[in-house]
């Protein structure tokens, strides 16, 4: 299906269109105050970093950075302690109603979040979890459960029995079995299931809306989204916040490509 | 082994589902007067235009969202699939919108999308300042912006569902067809198309359901406005249930919600899910 002007547009197409609102957003992020408000727009930036210099001091972008990575990282790490085992337990071991469990956690993973929120909110309250990072951690672990079993249960499920096997007649628990010889042999599944678990935690809105009014305790994208300034729009300093806050992703999405897109066509196609 | 992941899933998942029910058949508001209703919310729903309307909004959105984000993500997986030099940077590109936070693609796109410094119409309309549309600030303008942004956002991820399907149509299948004289446009439709089924049927019911909740787009780019033009179900129960405190009537409104998913999700295990299911030694 060689038909090279078409491949190479279709190539041109899905790049640029990709590619080219996000970039004029960052250009603007470098842009001086007049620039932003020139009528029409100029394009190109004079390399000022004003924006994010205000973004940093004025509002207090750090602040929010920190509080994102310690809702996504540790979302990541205890979804992936409690995620590993029971992906193990679902692809080895003679469980009853494993497919329906199995199914259960597909069908877990599609609530719409507005189902729980009012409930989890609830529960938050008395467990005094409300404006905590705690109490955000652990809603996101359960709804990050399902994806990160179903990609580690499909990596488990490609290991070759025998070694445990093996294992096992050398006198191994099943629990050494799957920390000695399993998860080394699974560090690929276990990392895209990191990421992916990661990119949710730190682009997730809507229950860090719910469970954070404090700006105290606020992550990434509820500063971003209830930006204001005092009498306009600040466009430059949410796009120099939009850059911070997009830029580890970037790197994570240049970095690990074939993992992420194995990891998220794993539960859904393959099989 | 798989104790504690149920745990976790069964009191933030499970149970708050089930309470949501259970506070949907009681009144609104928490206290000594609060008193059961049985299915009096209920009632209240089916005469509530504004939640038609935002019902109607939400498949809507749905509909024409899903429909681009399949062409759009066909389109892509075909290019990704091709053999080239530098493919590699190619799928890392068109994965960004998908990478990017909802919140700040939200805002990218307002701001694309704004009436006096928005590039959207400096490309159309260049100097015509006077000529310049506020595009938000029209029912079908900001009706169409939100899918633009969802289309924009998540045609890769369904791409990538699709490029799956794509990897296991066997090239020899192709040689075959090439030898009996088929062209590109005969192969596409006769062979990629029907054995492309069911990953298109997957990325199709994966963005559906993803489409309904939509609520980031709607919370930064239009607050649900003008008037109740993008007021989406999931945004209207969050106003009613955090913004008015209306616990009976929010819970009402978010598990009628729940059971047209749950009826999709069902319907996604029965078709899809069991092929995984199928394949797990007995």
């Amino acid at each position: 299906m060689t038909n090279r002007p078409a491949l190479i547009s279709g190539i041109l197409l899905a790049v640029l269109g990709s590619l080219c609102p996000f970039l004029w957003f960052a250009l603007t992020s470098f842009k001086s105050q007049i620039q932003v408000e020139a009528i029409p727009p100029t394009w190109w930036p004079d390399g000022s970093l004003v924006f994010y210099a205000s973004a940093l001091v004025e509002h207090r972008l750090l602040h929010y950075v920190t509080n994102s990575l310690i809702v996504a990282g540790a979302t990541t790490v205890v979804a992936l302690v409690v995620a590993t085992p029971a992906a193990y337990a679902l692809a080895r071991l003679r469980l009853p109603g494993k497919t329906w469990i199995l199914g259960g956690l597909l069908c877990v993973a599609m609530f719409p979040p507005i189902v729980i929120a009012g409930p989890v909110w609830q529960i938050l309250e008395r467990l005094g979890g409300l404006n905590t990072h705690w109490g955000l951690i652990l809603p996101y672990v359960s709804l990050t459960l399902p994806l990160a079993v179903w990609i580690l249960t499909t990596f488990f499920h490609e290991l070759p029995v025998e070694l445990e096997e093996a294992a096992r007649i050398d006198g191994c628990t099943t629990w050494q079995a799957l920390y000695k010889i399993m998860l080394p042999l699974a560090a690929p599944g276990l990392f895209t299931a990191a990421i992916l678990t990661f990119i949710y935690a730190w682009n997730e809105f809507f229950f860090a809306l719910l469970i954070l009014t404090d700006p105290e305790r606020q992550t990434l994208p509820v500063g971003i989204a209830l930006f204001q300034g005092e009498f306009i729009m600040p466009w430059g300093e949410i796009a120099a916040a939009s850059v911070i806050a997009t830029l580890p992703l970037i790197i994570l999405v240049l970095l690990f490509q074939r993992g992420i897109i194995n990891g998220l066509s794993a539960g859904a196609v393959k099989g | 082994m798989a104790f504690p992941a149920l745990t976790f899933v069964a009191v933030f998942s499970l149970y708050p589902a089930m309470d949501s029910f259970l506070l949907s058949l009681y009144s609104d508001f928490p206290g000594p007067e609060r008193s059961f209703v049985g299915f009096g919310h209920y009632a209240e729903l089916l005469q509530d235009a504004v939640a038609h309307q935002a019902f109607i909004v939400t498949l809507g959105f749905v509909l024409f969202s899903t429909a681009l984000e399949l062409l759009m993500g066909t389109g892509i997986a075909l290019v990704v699939h091709e053999r080239f030099r530098g493919r590699g940077w190619v799928r890392a590109a068109v994965l960004i919108p998908w990478a990017i936070p909802t919140v700040v693609a939200s805002q990218m796109w307002r701001f694309l999308l704004n009436d006096q410094y928005g590039a959207i119409n400096a490309i159309l309309f260049g100097d015509r300042v006077e000529a310049y549309v506020p595009w938000l600030a029209d029912p079908w303008m900001a009706f169409g912006a939100i899918v633009l942004a969802d289309v924009w956002k998540t045609s890769s991820f369904a791409g990538l569902l699709v490029l799956a399907g794509l990897q296991v149509i066997p090239e020899e299948t192709y040689d075959a067809a090439r030898v009996d004289g088929a062209t590109a446009w005969q192969r596409f439709r006769y062979i990629t198309l029907p054995l492309l089924k069911p990953a298109l049927l997957t990325a199709l019911l994966f963005r559906t359901i993803d489409a309904f909740r939509v609520f980031d787009l709607v919370f930064v780019m239009t607050q649900g406005g003008p008037g109740d033009a993008t007021q989406v179900i999931q945004f209207y129960g969050y106003k009613t249930l955090f913004t008015e405190g209306r616990v009976g009537y929010g819970t009402t409104i978010s598990v009628t919600v729940f059971v047209a998913m749950a009826i999709l999700s069902l319907f996604y295990v029965r078709t899809v899910g069991s092929k995984l299911l199928q394949r797990e030694p007995a």
